[in-house]
């Protein structure tokens, strides 16, 4: 059978064809779509997780001080400290920093109020004051202005991750007024003032109707659930009958009172002069005015009732402007930051006597519990001594390790045997190397042998850098043998021939010949192997290089930590300040990852030759 | 003390190099030719000796000084607690040693007292007698060396094949290394596995592999575990949930991104979507845990919640996801080798017949790059199963057994972290956790092995 030539083009020119023509690139089209759906994503993950961690650091960049006048009149046990003349006696003067405190506010404070004052400062701030004096103690008698540290969460309150006071409509006039027989003060309001604060009193009063209707409807399902029970309990005992009617008018009672108390919120909503009392769960609504401050505990349309949490200077209606009423969104109840010490932190804040400072803290102290003065300090030599360890023990025994497997090793089984043993290491969970290093390095293995107990190994300290120093060294072993075996195998033959033929032996060969050539790419390798063991974080654990330490250590034998176990113990802090100090340790972490691997390809670009 | 006698032997070392160096030449009497092997040979096999002996004996000395002194102090200690009258059990008696050795060393002492300062006198005098027999014993033995090395030298000795020999050796027991890790991975698990499993839960293997409770510290009784509480099948459960939705996101998202960047991409794609990948690959994984927990879990929660689902906040699939993510570039690194790896004439033929991109892709480079694609697949499990630090701090602790990925499940990695963390007792917490690593070693060892076998089994040879 023959096929026409101008039947074939037709085969190829119908609409079938094309339809086919078509779907096959549309095909094309959708698996390219795939592809770039696919890398979009991966790079979507990637810049969300960049943005995580570098707007979380920008918040660390500041830490915030309130300077304060301080008197050094020191009591006896303090000055005995201060007189001390070994350094690691510390001298806390909170007593001098709380005297500072007291003058930076007005008015009588109670025991309550004066322990929020307080807890303004770090509880540090004493200990660094007394190092002032320590190092200077001609300071002694003098008064002094003194710069203290101020608290996590008032630090966070101060960069806004908490919430901000914003207006709340302050326009028109007020009159105050006091209420007699009570320390409260009442506020007419002009049909202006307060817009917002009236919006949100309108707001907070329908939904409490609404919880006491839902709560007036739970009463009374229990009313029909417990109406069932006594018409299905005819023949129960007379003290079980009388215990569900009592039952029955307990929630019935509840019922009808629930729902008046809606109702009750409800009518008030129509009567402008009715008030609705402000809970530690509703928004808090704060006035400015006549040089002091009222928080807002009762609202109705026309007035409004407060309680001076920074005393009015007098009780004249203030002119219109010369007012201010703030809101604070997140209620009292959900923040830990008073209102009283928004009121304080406002004040200070006009006064000039905040300020805020490059936060070198961080870089420069070590691990503490409180957030605002926790550093890595203490990790990052905790790293070094880890690293070094790790460095002086895979380094060597990869390069030879690789030299015997790569020059001299004979074609037999137990090379075979090590080879595969070296490529399953490389796999195997980095958790297993903690559990070895574990038990050889730290506890030591325990063999009866003919009724005398042996131990293998446990000789180094736990928590100590040289224990997980030797275990990341254990794991990077295989990375580096890999990498140097790799680059001593492309040291081409005719190097090693040469050098055979004037007589050098095969080791002298190999030392002075493929290895200062193999060298390069044994050092890309290595770089690289030990950034993977600098970011690795599990088998530290195991051997409880999570401990919480002070001080960095001044040997490998002492206890530390490093930067990814300090991470994850930051990560497990409840305070929020510590996230953010988390997300910079782990900006600093990937710092030196990026200049080690820069290092890498540097070294490869600069030396690696092609033969 | 010690310290400077490891410096001495390093000096005499040091001096035996020159010495024999200099008899060497001296020997050849101004004809260097002479020589077997070149002086500085002679010199090396003599330095070589000294180090070896030198410091072998002095460690070998060390330890069993160690051992020795340990014994005559607790002999020493019932001594002195018999003459008292006092009865003390092992662990307060461990302490009081310890005190002792600190009183000495200069260390901080948890307190005093006459039967420590006692202990702590004696303890000096073992310690002088100790620091004096390992110092005298290991420099007489590097002396020894020295002199026996120093009587070889001569004309025709061969020094240098002797002393590569030597090096040679210890070149072999730096590649040994690496066969002793698995040895001893292999060892101290299988130990406190066996402890576990015939101690702690007393022969019920049964328990461990198919119960359905995991609350292995709950319920201790003098070492012995409730056989109802050791199940670890939540675990498994927990660690294949999590496993799978990481490679629900990693090998769609991994395979597609291979293909396109070998097949598809412009040089200058490329160029930045492959090291954009790596540097994927470089986070660690700390990292990728607190990104879980900090922004991917939150969002998960909100948005569940939003939609009106509920979500724990420690959900399997905030963990699941980052996971993934981790495991993009190991699939998409592997997979692209393995595609690259097909010959391009595979690609020309098809194309030659008329194949569009995507077809050649579809019917001819997969089916090739199969086996590689599989093992890539094999192995991003196998990492994501012995991955620890994101389901640490993004995955649940406690063990629950479910199939809904909205609830907080637990691995057999964060068990292992929670029992050797914790405040447990380690005598009794190792025994389930080092069971825990040997299984984790095994699967992941297993999964690895299954995947060289599919890729050397299946491989196409086409050169």
């Amino acid at each position: 059978m023959t096929i026409e030539l101008t039947e074939l083009s037709a085969q190829h020119t119908s609409d079938a064809a094309a339809r086919r023509a078509r779907s096959r690139h549309w095909a094309e089209f959708r698996l390219k779509a795939y592809g770039i759906i696919a890398i979009s994503l991966a790079a979507a993950a990637l810049v969300i997780l960049a943005s995580t961690i570098v707007v979380r650091t920008v918040g660390t960049v500041y830490e915030y001080y309130i300077s304060i006048d301080v008197e050094l009149d020191l009591r006896e046990r303090d000055l005995a400290r201060i007189n001390d003349p070994d350094p690691r006696i510390r001298a806390d003067l909170r007593s001098v920093i709380r005297d500072g405190l007291r003058g930076t506010v007005e008015g009588d404070l109670g025991r309550a109020e004066r322990r929020q004052l307080f807890a303004l400062t770090s509880g540090d701030a004493g200990f660094e004051l007394g190092d002032l004096v320590k190092a200077d103690r001609q300071l002694l008698g003098e008064t002094l202005r003194f710069r203290a540290l101020l608290d996590d969460e008032v630090q966070l309150y101060l960069k806004g991750k908490i919430g901000e006071l914003h207006d709340a409509g302050s326009f028109g006039t007020v009159t105050p007024r006091k209420i007699e027989g009570s320390d409260e003060i009442e506020l007419g309001l002009s049909p202006l003032a307060l817009a917002e604060g009236r919006a949100m009193l309108q707001e907070a009063r329908a939904a409490a109707a609404k919880l006491e209707r839902a709560e007036a409807s739970r009463q009374a399902a229990a009313v029909a659930q417990t109406e069932a029970d006594i018409a299905e309990a005819t023949d129960a005992s007379q003290e079980e009958k009388k215990r569900l009617e009592d039952l029955l008018s307990r929630f019935t009672t509840a019922r009808d009172a629930a729902n008046a108390r809606a109702d009750a919120l409800l009518r008030k909503a129509t009567d402008r002069s009715a008030y609705f009392r402000l809970t530690s769960g509703d928004p808090s609504i704060i006035l400015r005015l006549n040089g002091g401050w009222l928080k807002v505990t009762a609202l109705s349309q026309e007035r409004l009732a407060g309680i001076e949490l920074d005393p009015l200077d007098s009780l004249d209606p203030p002119d219109e402007g010369d007012w201010q009423a703030l809101l604070f969104d997140r209620p009292e109840s959900e923040r830990n930051i008073s209102d009283r010490q928004l009121v304080w932190l406002e004040n200070l804040e006009r006064s000039g006597t905040l300020d805020r400072a490059f936060n070198w803290r961080i870089l420069s102290q070590s691990d503490s519990s409180n957030a605002e003065l926790a550093g890595i300090w203490g990790a990052l030599v905790g790293s070094f001594w880890t690293m070094m360890v790790t460095f002086l023990i895979a380094f060597p025994v990869g390069v030879l390790a690789a030299i015997y497997l790569e020059e001299f090793a004979p074609k037999n089984r137990v090379t075979d045997l090590i080879e595969v043993n070296i490529n399953n290491l490389a796999a195997v969970p980095s958790i297993v190397f903690g559990l070895l290093g574990l038990l050889l390095f730290v506890s030591g293995l325990k063999f009866n042998v003919f009724g005398m107990e042996i131990m293998i190994g446990g000789f180094v300290p736990r928590s100590s850098p040289m224990a997980g120093g030797m275990v990341l060294a254990l794991m990077t072993l295989p990375t580096i043998i890999i990498a140097a075996r790799a680059s001593i195998r492309a040291v081409p033959p005719s190097i090693r021939d040469a050098a055979l033929a004037i007589g050098a032996s095969k080791l002298q060969t190999a030392t002075h010949h493929v290895l200062p050539l193999a060298m390069p790419g044994i050092m890309t390798g290595t770089i690289i192997g030990m950034a993977q063991a600098l970011g690795e974080t599990a088998p530290l654990l195991m051997v409880g290089m999570n401990s919480f330490i002070q001080e960095p250590p001044a040997s490998p034998l002492e206890p530390g930590n490093v930067l990814p176990t300090l991470i994850y113990q930051w990560n497990n802090h409840s305070e929020r300040l510590f996230d953010d100090k988390t997300a910079a340790a782990i900006s600093i972490l990937l710092i030196f990852l990026v200049a080690m691997n820069a290092l890498a390809v540097l070294l490869r670009k600069r030396f690696e030759r092609r033969w | 003390m010690l310290p400077f006698v490891v410096l001495a032997i390093m000096v005499i070392a040091i001096i035996a190099f020159q010495l024999c160096r200099s008899k060497a030449v001296a020997s050849a009497g101004g004809t260097l030719a002479l020589l077997h092997s070149r002086p500085s040979y002679h010199g090396v096999y003599s330095l070589l000796w000294v180090l070896i002996i030198g410091l072998g004996v002095f460690i070998a000395l060390d330890l069993i000084g160690f051992a020795i002194v340990d014994s005559l102090m607790r002999g020493e200690l019932d001594n002195l607690l018999a003459s008292t009258g006092e009865t003390l059990r092992q662990i307060e008696k461990d302490l009081r040693i310890s005190d002792a050795i600190k009183i000495v060393r200069g260390g901080l002492a948890s307190s005093e007292g006459p039967i420590r300062l006692e202990l702590a006198d004696y303890f000096a005098g073992l310690e002088r007698w100790r620091i004096g027999v390992v110092a005298v014993g290991s420099l007489a033995a590097a002396g020894g060396a020295f002199y026996v090395t120093y009587q070889q030298v001569a004309v025709g000795f061969r020094a240098r094949n002797r002393s590569e020999r030597i090096l040679r050796s210890i070149l072999w027991t730096a590649a040994a290394i690496a066969v002793l890790t698995t040895i001893g991975i292999v060892l101290s698990l299988i130990g406190e596995t066996m402890h576990f499993f015939f101690t702690q839960i007393d022969g019920r293997f049964d328990a461990f592999f198919f119960g359905t409770t995991w609350s292995p510290l709950s319920g201790v009784h003098s070492g012995v575990m409730d056989p109802t509480k050791v199940g670890a099948i939540p675990l498994f459960a927990g660690t294949l949930m999590i496993t799978m939705i990481a490679m629900l996101v990693a090998v769609p998202i991994g395979l597609f991104a291979a293909i396109y960047l070998s097949d598809f991409a412009s040089a200058s794609a490329r160029a930045w979507a492959k090291p954009m990948l790596e540097v994927l690959a470089g986070v660690p994984t700390v990292v990728y845990g607190f990104f879980a927990a900090i922004t991917v879990a939150p969002f998960i929660r909100d948005f569940g919640e939003a939609v009106g689902l509920s979500v724990a906040s420690e959900s399997a699939l905030a963990a699941g996801i980052v996971m993934g993510i981790m495991i993009i570039p190991f699939i998409s690194s592997l997979s692209d080798d393995v595609i690259n790896a097909v010959p391009q004439s595979l690609r020309d033929g098809s194309y030659g017949l008329g194949a569009t991109k995507a077809e050649t892709i579809r019917k001819v480079i997969l089916p090739a790059a199969l086996p590689g694609i599989v093992s890539a697949v094999l192995l991003g499990m196998s990492r994501a199963i012995g991955e620890t630090m994101i389901v640490v701090m993004a995955a649940g602790q406690g063990a629950n057994l479910t199939w809904n990925p909205l609830e907080a499940v637990t691995t057999v990695t964060v068990q292992i972290v929670m029992l050797l963390t914790g405040d447990t007792d380690m005598a009794t917490a190792s025994g389930p956790a080092f069971t825990l690593g040997f299984t984790l070693f095994c699967v992941t060892l297993l999964l690895n092995v299954v995947a060289l076998r599919i890729v050397r089994s299946y491989r196409e040879m086409y050169d």
